[in-house]
């Protein structure tokens, strides 16, 4: 097993830099740069020198014994001073070791993952934690890094376990002393687990928006002002305004935390019957682009005349407050920020109340195997009903349901999908 | 001094078996036997088959061995357990004539050809450098072989116990081989220790079997054997009693003197056929067991009551038999007793089931681990075959989990241990759709032929039998019918339009063979073997399709080969843990080092890379 490193912090010019030791020599390694070690969990300062006893930096060191770290395995922490020079001379002194070697993209967390420290899912919570910007995002990353999706499906895996004993026992012990009709038991457990499944299948997509973010798209005709109420909304300039109706062609898009929730407000082309061929595919993109989005503000004088399907939850609001007699309803103004408040409030109280639905599984690939997983046993639970001589099919599809409960949380069947998870994690995490 | 090329040690289940498939790889073959007569002896319960267990009769058959031919001459009450489930969880089982069984079995392992009987106590065995070289008797004879396959079922270091009377030995009469355990011994084997019981037999003509249940035998028998059209021996039935709350009283009052529970027995017992003293104990909310009162022979009174082993003292054993309805006045021919026993940790053991330490010596049956006749035959048929092919440096026979439970039962073996009597179960069985009773033939037969451990006979009747089945599946998928066609025939089908073949026909549960047959005039002879057949596959012909991808993936991984002498030691990104794991178990490819306990997806994926590259430079 190499012993690996990289550094742990982005890189550039900052306070603190940290560089990761990880593998069974790297006590050893480090002991050469910096004298002997603090005690595993007592962090020390220590000088790191080079070949000639020269001075690298003055440094914080902290170790952690295997398997308690977490790769599992041997760590060393160096904490530099967060200088670009004296990082580089760090890992180019680590290089010069033959038996360590800079670590590939994610390596520290496949080691997590290999030394059973963290599960598949637990993976993945960790990468969305680290990319996490808004405090929803966050929240429900540490529930992924906990192990919550792992937890729950141990438990359907109880149950399912069960479930197929009692039929393997029917099957298998037909001379001998066991109970003759176990469908009822059978039928109970996997009702509850596919219900329960079928929750958290329900609730991907509100997880799935958490993570990557909601889509909120400003709609309405030409020149009633869209852009300026996005350049509002963003707190810059981020579309150009001005009075020729049909000025937006393209879909512009500003990302915004909007209370914990990360949000991505859509300004689409004004809406209306144009001749112009690049005019009108921006028209046809803004309408389909936001029949997707989760969430549509109308800009519209007239409530009659709406530019495309108006869905539950879905804002109308005036535009060009400005222009409107005072106590006019619910209206806004992108030029002076009059309702700009209270419609973010909206928003945001919208786009709230659906995120509570929010489920376990955040990821595409969690998702498919829970829709696997669903399938196999809405198909055993029908056949289940015709009776024992369906048994042996009934049992085989319980069998693919496990397997796709284990390959959710990584415990066979990943090959294919570590490597595109671990794709995704830059080196030193 | 003598030669052969195999020597068996043994003349049981596994012994016999493996004699048989090492003989008919045409090398020259020793079975040596204390005696005789104990060629072929039952000396549990006086049947054959059961779930998973008929299956690996029907596979041990398929490969041309001989205990599904003469479990059919002996057979005296076939019946195909769960008949009313689905053909992939139906085995075939059957009530033995004990006494023709045995006969049946000396009959056909002296018209073996190349196969010799050698009377005569092992009591070493012969080495050179280091490998095994033959074996040494008990008169000072000595036997040089090339390989030798050690059966010797429960001898190593029996023990018998009786209540709290116990004492040494194997089968009761038999003397434990003491000479031979030492010599294992030195082979620093990791060991350990497992029992099994037996219940009291019983004088049938003191059972009253007035108003006891009867159970026939089926109407239409399930042989064993690809090549038996019908029993031969006269058919009986069998009596069905249950225990009572007395029987169970008697029983919970006598716990401490029983072997078992007064702390005489440290081995582990199995957990699926326990003594009735742990079904009283473990089961203690239920009033009454079955007991099935099994003939062991035509000829013979004595009745085997199977669900009431038991290692209590004879005076309990009488007390609580008479208490049981038709059994009032039961004569106790031999008490029920225990027997603990070593076994050979079966981790040690290639796939070939040869010892990864000592060269040159196999072993099979009980002495792995396993328990019943048939796990036992199974594995010395797998032993028998590989020992005759190395002896004429021919490549091994792997059985994998894809094509049988002998593939299945040795890799649990190898990979995994033991940890109570192992006994083969369909359930243990991943591909369990694919492995049927009814087509072990064709997932075996045709790997039995390519070696030529297969009789003329069976060829052509195989032959035979593939080629009508390819002839009926072709006919049947040549012609496609409407909905309507069907409800020509009284069968119902949703009317959407589709034309069906007649192979898409038998997948609908409703619609079997004998349905459809008026469409398909030329198919009206068909013979029901083959018709069975078609139905099963056109029944599970979805799963099967979806199974088949498993098990390429399987053999996939099969075919990444590890090298006998791989270091594990220097593999990047390898746990020290898992490193030692792998090194101690060798496993032979990739597929089998999956299932390690502990095993990662990702350090699979490490080892598989190492693999390919180590193989890209061999070949550079």
């Amino acid at each position: 097993m190499d012993t690996v490193f990289a550094q742990a912090t982005a890189s550039g010019r900052a306070g603190v830099a940290v560089i990761r030791l990880s593998g069974p020599d790297a006590h050893e390694i480090a002991t050469v740069l910096c004298g002997d070690l603090p005690k595993p969990r007592q962090s020390s300062i220590r000088r790191i020198v080079d070949h000639d006893g020269s001075i690298l930096d003055q440094a914080l060191i902290l170790c952690f014994s295997a398997p308690n770290s977490f790769t599992g395995e041997d760590v060393v922490e160096f904490h530099l001073h967060g200088s670009i020079a004296v990082v580089r001379a760090v890992l180019r002194r680590l290089g010069d070791f033959s038996n360590a070697r800079l670590a590939e993209p994610g390596e520290f967390s496949r080691r997590a993952l290999e030394n059973g420290q963290l599960d598949l899912a637990q993976i993945e919570g960790l990468g969305d934690l680290i990319e996490a910007e808004t405090e929803a995002q966050r929240k429900q990353a540490l529930q992924g890094l906990a192990g919550k999706l792992g937890e729950r499906v141990g438990l359907w895996r109880v149950n399912l376990i069960r479930a197929a004993a009692l039929l393997e026992a029917t099957i298998d012990f037909v001379d001998e002393d066991v109970p003759v009709d176990v469908s009822p038991e059978v039928v109970l457990l996997v009702r509850d687990v596919l219900n329960s499944i079928r929750l958290e299948i329900d609730g991907y997509q509100m997880a799935e928006r958490i993570r990557a973010g909601f889509e909120v798209a400003i709609v309405g005709a030409p020149n009633v002002g869209k852009s300026t109420l996005l350049n509002a909304l963003a707190g810059r300039d981020a579309a150009i305004t001005s009075e020729v109706a049909g000025t937006t062609r393209d879909v512009i898009e500003v990302r915004m935390d909007l209370g914990g929730l990360p949000v991505t407000i859509l300004d689409t082309a004004g809406i209306r019957v144009s001749v112009d061929p690049v005019e009108s595919m921006g028209i046809e993109r803004a309408i389909s682009r936001a029949r997707a989005a989760d969430l549509r503000v109308f800009l519209t004088e007239d409530e009659s005349v709406l530019v495309t399907d108006v869905m539950p939850d879905d804002i109308i609001v005036l535009p060009k407050a400005d222009t409107l007699p005072e106590g006019s309803k619910t209206c806004v103004s992108g030029l002076t920020g009059q309702g700009v408040p209270e419609l973010l409030q909206q928003m945001e109280a919208v786009l709230k109340e659906r995120s509570q639905s929010a489920g376990l599984a955040t990821h595409e690939r969690q998702r498919v195997c829970l829709v696997r997983a669903a399938d196999g046993l809405d198909r055993g639970s029908r056949l289940l009903s015709q009776g024992p001589e369906k048994y042996d099919i009934v049992a085989e599809e319980f069998r693919q349901v496990t397997r796709a409960l284990e390959s959710l949380i990584g415990r066979v069947d990943v090959e294919d999908f570590l490597d595109e998870i671990f794709a995704n994690f830059c080196v030193g995490k | 001094m003598k030669h052969f090329d195999v020597i068996v040690i043994g003349g049981g289940h596994a012994g016999t078996e493996a004699a048989h498939a090492s003989a008919r790889l045409g090398v020259k073959t020793a079975l040596v036997t204390m005696r005789r007569r104990d060629i072929g002896v039952m000396s549990c319960n006086p049947a054959i088959g059961g779930l998973g267990k008929g299956h690996l009769v029907r596979e041990i058959d398929a490969m041309d061995g001989v205990m599904g031919r003469v479990a059919d001459k002996a057979g005296i009450q076939f019946r195909l357990l769960n008949r009313r489930k689905g053909p992939a969880v139906q085995g075939p089982r059957a009530q033995c004539d004990r006494k023709i069984y045995q006969r049946e079995m000396l009959a056909e392992t002296e018209q073996q050809k190349n196969l010799s009987i050698v009377e005569g106590e092992v009591v070493d065995l012969l080495m050179e450098s280091g490998s095994v070289s033959g074996v040494e008797l008990a008169d000072g004879e000595r036997i040089q072989s090339g390989a030798v396959i050690l059966t010797s079922g429960t001898f190593l270091r029996g023990v018998i116990h009786i209540g709290d009377v116990s004492h040494s030995g194997g089968r009761i009469g038999d003397d434990s081989s003491e000479r031979l355990a030492n010599r294992l011994d030195g082979f620093d084997l990791k060991l350990g220790r497992l029992k099994t019981g037996t219940p009291p037999r019983l004088d049938g003509r003191t059972i009253n079997w007035e108003g006891l249940q009867t159970q026939p035998g089926d109407d239409e028998p399930t042989m064993f054997s690809f090549l038996s059209a019908k029993p031969t021996a006269r058919q009986v039935s069998c009596g069905i009693t249950h225990t009572n709350e007395k029987t169970h009283d008697i029983i919970r009052n006598n716990l401490a003197r029983s072997a078992m529970y007064g702390g005489h027995i440290d081995g582990v017992g199995p957990r699926y056929c326990p003594s009735i003293e742990d079904k009283v104990v473990r089961f203690s909310e239920k009033t009454s067991h079955q007991i099935f009162l099994e003939p062991e022979g035509l000829d013979d009174f004595t009745i085997y009551p199977n669900g009431i082993s038991t290692s209590l003292p004879i005076d309990v054993q009488n007390d609580y038999v008479h208490s049981i309805n038709g059994l009032e006045n039961a004569e106790i021919l031999q008490p029920g007793y225990a027997i603990e026993y070593d076994y050979v940790d079966p981790r040690g053991l290639k796939a070939t089931l040869e010892l990864k330490s000592v060269p040159n010596l196999y072993l099979a049956g009980q002495i792995n681990g396993t328990t019943g006749y048939e796990e036992a035959a199974a594995q010395g048929l797998v032993a028998g075959l590989n020992a005759a092919l190395s002896s004429k440096s021919e490549p091994e026979l792997l059985f994998s989990r894809s094509n049988s439970y002998i593939g299945v039962m040795v890799d649990d073996l190898v990979t995994r241990g033991v940890s109570e009597p192992y006994r083969m179960f369909t359930s243990r069985a991943e591909f369990r759709l694919s492995l049927r009773a009814d087509n072990a033939d064709q997932r075996l037969t045709p790997g039995a032929m390519g070696i030529g451990c297969v009789s003329e006979e069976r060829q052509a009747s195989f032959l035979a039998k593939i080629s009508e089945l390819e002839r009926v599946k072709t006919i049947l998928g040549s012609l496609t019918f409407t909905s309507k066609d069907v409800a020509d025939l009284g069968m119902k089908l949703s009317k959407d339009g589709a034309r069906r073949t007649g192979l898409e026909l038998l997948s609908f549960p409703d619609i079997d063979f004998q349905t459809i047959c008026p469409l398909f005039p030329t198919l009206a002879e068909t013979t029901s073997m083959i018709r069975k057949q078609v139905e099963c596959d056109a029944l599970y012909a979805n799963y099967l399709q979806r199974q088949q991808r498993d098990i390429d993936a399987l053999r996939k991984d099969e075919s990444h080969v590890i090298p006998d002498d791989f270091q594990y030691d220097n593999l990047g990104g390898l746990s020290n843990e898992l490193k030692m794991k792998l090194s101690k178990a060798k496993p032979a490819n990739l597929a089998q080092a999956s299932r390690l306990d502990g095993m990662t997806p990702a350090a699979l994926t490490i080892l598989l890379t190492r693999l390919r590259s180590t193989k890209g430079r061999l070949q550079a």
